[in-house]
């Protein structure tokens, strides 16, 4: 187990390292944060004096070296925008992201499982047709749409809900809802294909000659086993999650780190970006070894 | 009414599918008495399992629909009760147990749980299923029963496992036994094993045991009585003595008359030099040791059948000496040339000489070429043999060489029987005029009557054109009428050679004369000596 | 071998088949769903070949008196029945006009990655370790990529056009091919009719293309057309974001994010691109499920058996 944690961590470390070159270098070449954050009417000297204390004079490849050290000792540098430690910045809006992913998932799951075992209980039924075509639909729809729809309908027309920003828990339900629909669709529809599969097999065959009744075979001997190739999407939907709902997160005001890192993008606070993308990648490395986990909890013929 | 614990009357049962309707079983009736065997004997496509899955209940309906019939218990027909009460029969009044037992128990969940869970689903506590699942497991000589409770099905072996489910089915003392092919995919020393313990366990409990098989074998080692099925029609039945002494069904006279072991056993005759040489072959997976140098030597014209369990490397070496998997030591000389240290041109020269029919025709043609394709891809990639203009009427020929029509050159895999399919396949293997065939468990997969076709077919080959064989199996009555030397095999070495009359009718090895003692035969009388000898040989020891 | 459904035909007749395009057109008859959804789908394969050039004066004609017009006013001409945007320009031949962008984007992304990531999945499928874990790592890092991210960047240093919008879609789907075909690759490669092959001595540029390939085709198929539902909504997402296609080219995410600023008194700007795309996507969905089933052999017959019994 260790051994394979070990490696997992390696193979994480080496595309992370990929990952931050490529965005490092690409993100220098999108413009000068000294013309972006200083006055139009900045003198070329103050410009250079920018630059100079922010170390954006020395040449890229120092300057990722440079960023290298500071990252093994632990610091990420400073927020351009927000003068505070880059760090600081984008934790503070993982938190929210983090919560929202939560949050959704955990719903997702649980109503992804039991409508879609319940599809698979009785194929070609009333549920099933009913339930398809509804999966099928919210797999179908741009959430960005949705915000807006949604947003039409709760929030201006019946005024039943704020259109954006937090605060208050009513200002959840709205993103939390929108960003439900598609990973509901999707999981719901493998649900129903792997527990159809796992209920014509040879196991559940054995369960019924040993009289065994309708519940227990489908929620103890086929949803098991039907759900070790649903914990893959899961962890897929959650990882797209962590990685920030951009687009929801920019609609509702929502102050996460998707949010955080298209505002900082293009707004060439290189620090913010960069932290974000070490943060949700550790995240996001930290929920694949507990998809793992999962998957060995589940299969006993899997060890690690 | 309550005379026969078992009673099937007038049972039928169809199937809706592409081609329309399929009446997989029609008016069959039988019956079957506390304390006794019937056997359901039939090949694939005679309807033999469907009557037990409509006894079990677990038809698909749809596609499935039972048609017209009764199965009474004790009476009390099962096909009018509610689901509940034909819920509480499954398990406690009849078990079953299946012919391949790593897929029908659950894989995530430990053996013993499934255990409690058969009798916890009649009623019975928690502890005291769990008492009762290790006397079981103590019955049924699962070696160190108290932790093989907690083991999962994927750690147990093909008999292991096998002995778990009949434990399970027996955790009630039913009063039926159901068993679908219970011993068809294990060696043949573990199936003597298997039937041994399942009429000892009839006997202490009296129950009534239906066992369904393609193998006349199985028939003479533990049935009082058989049923003759084919094509969904129940054709013969009576006791097994009779049936197989006096058949009165053309079907059934054909089915005796295909159980290999009874004709004439070829003497060597080849001369000449050895063709193939092979020595001290040697192959490791890891620290495991395959092949644990093998030789042999091979003329033209020769058969020589490897025979041995799973596990005692006989694939492994046709597909060494096929270079599909590379060696770890020794030679293999084809006409002097060591064909494991051959440059890749020599190789490619010599995959003209040297052919391959595997195991499952099925899964050896590709199932998106057509029949002419898959004959004509030899011409493909060896253009030196034949100009294209004569490929389809060469194709031809060899389709009518093997017994097939040349009109179906466009059809493809799956439009063909099993039997068909290995005639395709084996075709495919002339069409490069080969010297050697290594036929790799080439009729296993295939019903008792085809294989004797198939065997028939490789023999004429043989004597027409001198082509060599390296006949694989796991049976050894099949090898005795076709090849002219059999070498046993055993974990990876050469436990016996010899011409067919030495190995058959004067076994050295005491491997060799279990393998043999374990195989079934035929005749239930040879059987029920055969069956004498070997407890008198087990008491010895 | 329990319960398999006997076989219906007879050990020494062989079935007769029709052709492959019999087979498919009966096949997508029995599927009512997969239908409509086929339907729909060439309706707007035509309307992105042949709208701009029909309606692309009626789309860009601005009229100030018609800004924000209400849809469902029938008493007008037919093209302003789904009403109009904040220059008065009437909505449906806009979101007819938009079909050719929108489509040539995704068609575009999920053409070159599907082409580059089965290439590269066949390779790292029958290549040695080494390369084949070469490709694997990089599959890894563009995977651990949020794509929206790497879109934003290389848009920003590129420029937003349709082709660099195609390409940095395309990079981002490239490993979804590429595991797929990968992952197939190594399951056939062990099947006994490569073996066959193999002892016939045919090459491993032949095993591929003639053996592996045609077995792996349904699948990506399957893969392509749900990938282009993906495609289409991540297109539009950018697009939405305001940096996709750019004024005054016009896709349905475009629409959608024009019509944003009007949402709280004309909803209907926003809402019809919208309904364009789930359209068009639920048909995409719809007719891979159907392919799914109708392109494997295994379990091709329940689409036949419905076929038949409804005529």
């Amino acid at each position: 187990m260790l051994t394979f944690v070990r490696k997992r961590a390696f193979a994480s470390l080496i595309s992370l390292v990929g990952l931050l070159v490529m965005v490092f270098f690409l993100s220098r070449l999108t413009g000068d944060p000294a013309s972006l954050f200083l006055p139009v009417e900045a003198s070329a000297e103050m410009k250079a004096e920018f630059r100079a204390l922010h170390g954006l004079d020395q040449p890229l490849l120092v300057q990722f070296g440079q960023y290298v050290g500071n990252v093994v000792t632990g610091d990420l540098g400073e927020s351009l925008r927000k003068a505070r430690p880059a760090l600081d910045v984008v934790l503070e809006a993982f938190t929210w992201t983090l919560w929202l992913a939560v949050i959704t998932m955990t719903l997702v799951t649980i109503a992804a499982i039991v409508v879609g075992s319940l599809a698979a209980f009785r194929t070609g039924g009333f549920f099933d047709r009913f339930s398809s075509m509804v999966s099928l639909i919210g797999a179908s729809v741009p959430d960005f749409w949705l915000a807006i729809v949604a947003i039409v309908v709760f929030a201006i027309q019946l005024s039943w809900l704020p259109t954006s920003g937090t605060g208050t828990l009513s200002h959840w339900i709205l993103p939390i809802c929108v960003l439900f629909v598609r990973p509901f669709g999707i999981i719901v529809q493998l649900v129903r294909g792997s527990m159809i599969s796992a209920l014509s097999s040879a196991y559940v065959k054995t369960a019924r000659a040993k009289g065994v009744k309708s519940g227990p075979i489908i929620f103890i001997h086929a949803l098991r086993n039907a759900m070790l190739p649903v914990i893959t999407v899961i962890g897929d939907q959650a990882a797209s999650l962590l990685n920030g709902a951009v687009i929801v997160e920019t609609i509702f005001g929502f102050p996460g780190v998707g949010k955080l890192m298209i505002d900082s993008i293009l707004q060439r606070d290189f620090n913010v970006v960069l932290a974000a993308i070490l943060v949700t990648a550790f995240a996001i490395f930290l929920m694949n070894l507990v998809i793992d986990l999962a998957y060995a909890l589940l299969d006993p013929r899997i060890r690690y | 009414m309550a005379d026969h614990l078992l009673e099937v009357r007038d049972l039928s049962v169809d199937f809706h599918t592409v081609t329309g309707t399929v009446h997989a079983v029609r008016n069959i009736s039988y019956y079957l008495d506390r304390g006794e065997t019937l056997a359901i004997l039939g090949e694939s496509g005679s309807g033999k399992s469907v009557s037990s899955a409509a006894i079990m209940n677990l038809i698909d309906m749809p596609p499935g629909k039972i048609t017209s019939g009764e199965i009474l218990l004790d009476g009390k027909d099962l096909l009018k009760m509610s689901g509940e009460a034909r819920r509480a029969v499954n398990g406690r009044r009849i078990a079953m147990i299946f012919q391949d037992p790593l897929s029908h128990l659950n894989p995530v969940y430990s053996v013993g749980w499934q255990m409690r869970e058969a009798l916890k689903t009649h009623g019975i506590s928690t502890t005291q299923a769990q008492a009762e699942a290790l006397r079981l497991f103590k019955r049924v000589a699962l070696p160190d029963p108290e932790a093989a409770l907690d083991k999962y099905p994927h750690e147990f072996s093909g008999g292991q496992r096998q002995r778990v489910m009949i434990a399970m089915a027996l955790a009630l003392k039913p009063d039926l036994l159901i068993a679908d092919e219970p011993t068809t995919a294990l060696d043949v020393t573990v199936q003597a094993e298997v039937l041994a313990l399942l009429k000892e366990l009839q006997r202490e409990t009296g129950m009534g045991v239906l066992i369904i098989t393609h193998d006349l074998g199985v028939v003479s080692e533990v049935a009082d009585r058989v049923v003759v099925m084919e094509k969904g029609q129940l054709v013969e039945s009576g006791t097994v003595r009779d049936v197989y002494r006096n058949p009165q069904h053309a079907y059934t006279k054909k089915l005796i008359a295909a159980a290999p072991g009874k004709g004439d056993m070829h003497e060597p005759d080849a001369h000449g030099a050895s063709i193939l040489s092979v020595k001290d072959v040697r192959k490791f997976y890891g620290g495991f040791e395959a092949l644990k140098g093998v030789s042999f030597e091979l003329k033209p014209g020769e058969t020589v059948a490897v025979v041995g369990e799973s596990g005692s490397g006989k694939s492994t070496l046709a597909r060494v000496l096929l270079r599909l998997e590379e060696p770890d030591g020794g030679t293999a000389r084809w006409k002097g040339k060591d064909l494991f240290t051959m440059s890749p041109g020599d190789l490619f020269k010599l995959r003209r000489d040297l052919q391959m029919v595997f195991q499952d025709p099925t899964q050896s043609l590709n199932p998106r070429m057509t029949v002419y394709q898959l004959i004509s891809e030899a011409w493909v990639i060896h253009p030196e043999i034949l100009p294209k203009a004569k490929w389809r009427e060469r194709a031809a020929e060899l389709l009518d060489q093997v017994g097939l029509s040349p009109e179906h050159m466009g059809r493809y895999p799956h439009q063909f029987s099993g039997g068909q399919r290995q005639r395709i396949a084996i075709a495919r293997a002339l069409a490069l005029e080969p010297q050697l065939i290594v036929c790799d468990e080439a009729v296993s997969a295939l019903d008792v009557s085809v294989q004797a076709q198939v065997i028939r077919l490789l023999d004429g080959l043989r004597k027409k054109m001198g082509i060599a064989f390296i006949f694989i199996a796991h049976d050894l009555p099949l090898v005795r009428d076709f090849a002219d030397y059999v070498m046993v095999m055993q974990k990876g070495e050469v436990v016996e050679f010899g011409t067919v009359a030495q190995v058959f009718d004067n076994p050295q090895m005491p491997y060799t004369q279990a393998l043999l003692a374990a195989s079934l035969d035929p005749d239930p009388d040879v059987q029920a000596a055969n069956r004498n000898a070997r407890l008198a040989r087990v008491s010895q020891i | 071998m329990t319960m398999a459904v006997p076989s219906p035909t007879p050990d020494n007749a062989i079935a007769a088949e029709p052709g492959f395009f019999v087979r498919m057109a009966r096949m997508l008859w029995a599927d009512k769903f997969a239908l409509c959804a086929a339907i729909f789908l060439v309706f707007v394969i035509v309307m992105a070949i042949i709208g701009p050039t029909l309606l692309d004066d009626l789309a860009t004609k601005q009229n100030l008196r018609g800004r924000n017009l209400a849809p469902f006013d029938f008493s007008r001409d037919w093209f302003i029945w789904l009403g109009a945007d904040a220059l008065g320009r009437p909505l449906w031949p806009r979101i007819i006009v938009a079909t050719q962008n929108t489509i040539m984007v995704a068609a575009g992304a999920v053409l070159i990655s599907a082409v580059i990531g089965t290439l590269l999945g066949l390779i790292a499928g029958f290549a040695s370790e080494r390369t084949s874990q070469i490709i694997m790592r990089i599959a890894d890092v563009i995977m651990s990529f949020p794509s929206l991210l790497v879109a934003v960047i290389v848009l920003y240093i590129l420029g937003s056009s349709i082709l660099n919008l195609m390409l940095v879609l395309s990079i981002t789907r490239i490993p979804v091919y590429l595991r797929t075909t990968r992952a197939e690759v190594l399951e056939i490669k062990s099947r006994m009719f490569v073996q066959a092959a193999r002892v016939m001595g045919a090459s491993s540029k032949r095993i591929l293309f003639r053996h592996i390939l045609p077995v792996v085709f349904p699948t990506l198929m399957t893969l392509a057309t749900l990938d282009f539902a993906y495609v289409m909504l991540a297109e539009s997402a950018l697009s939405f974001l305001g940096i996709g296609i750019q004024p005054p080219e016009i896709t349905w995410g475009l629409m959608i994010s024009q019509g944003r600023q009007y949402l709280t008194n004309a909803w209907w700007l926003s809402f019809w691109p919208g309904l364009a795309i789930i359209l068009t996507t639920l048909s995409l969905n719809l007719l891979s499920n159907w392919l799914r089933i109708a392109l494997d052999p295994v379990q091709r017959w329940r689409l036949e058996m419905k076929g038949s019994k409804n005529g």
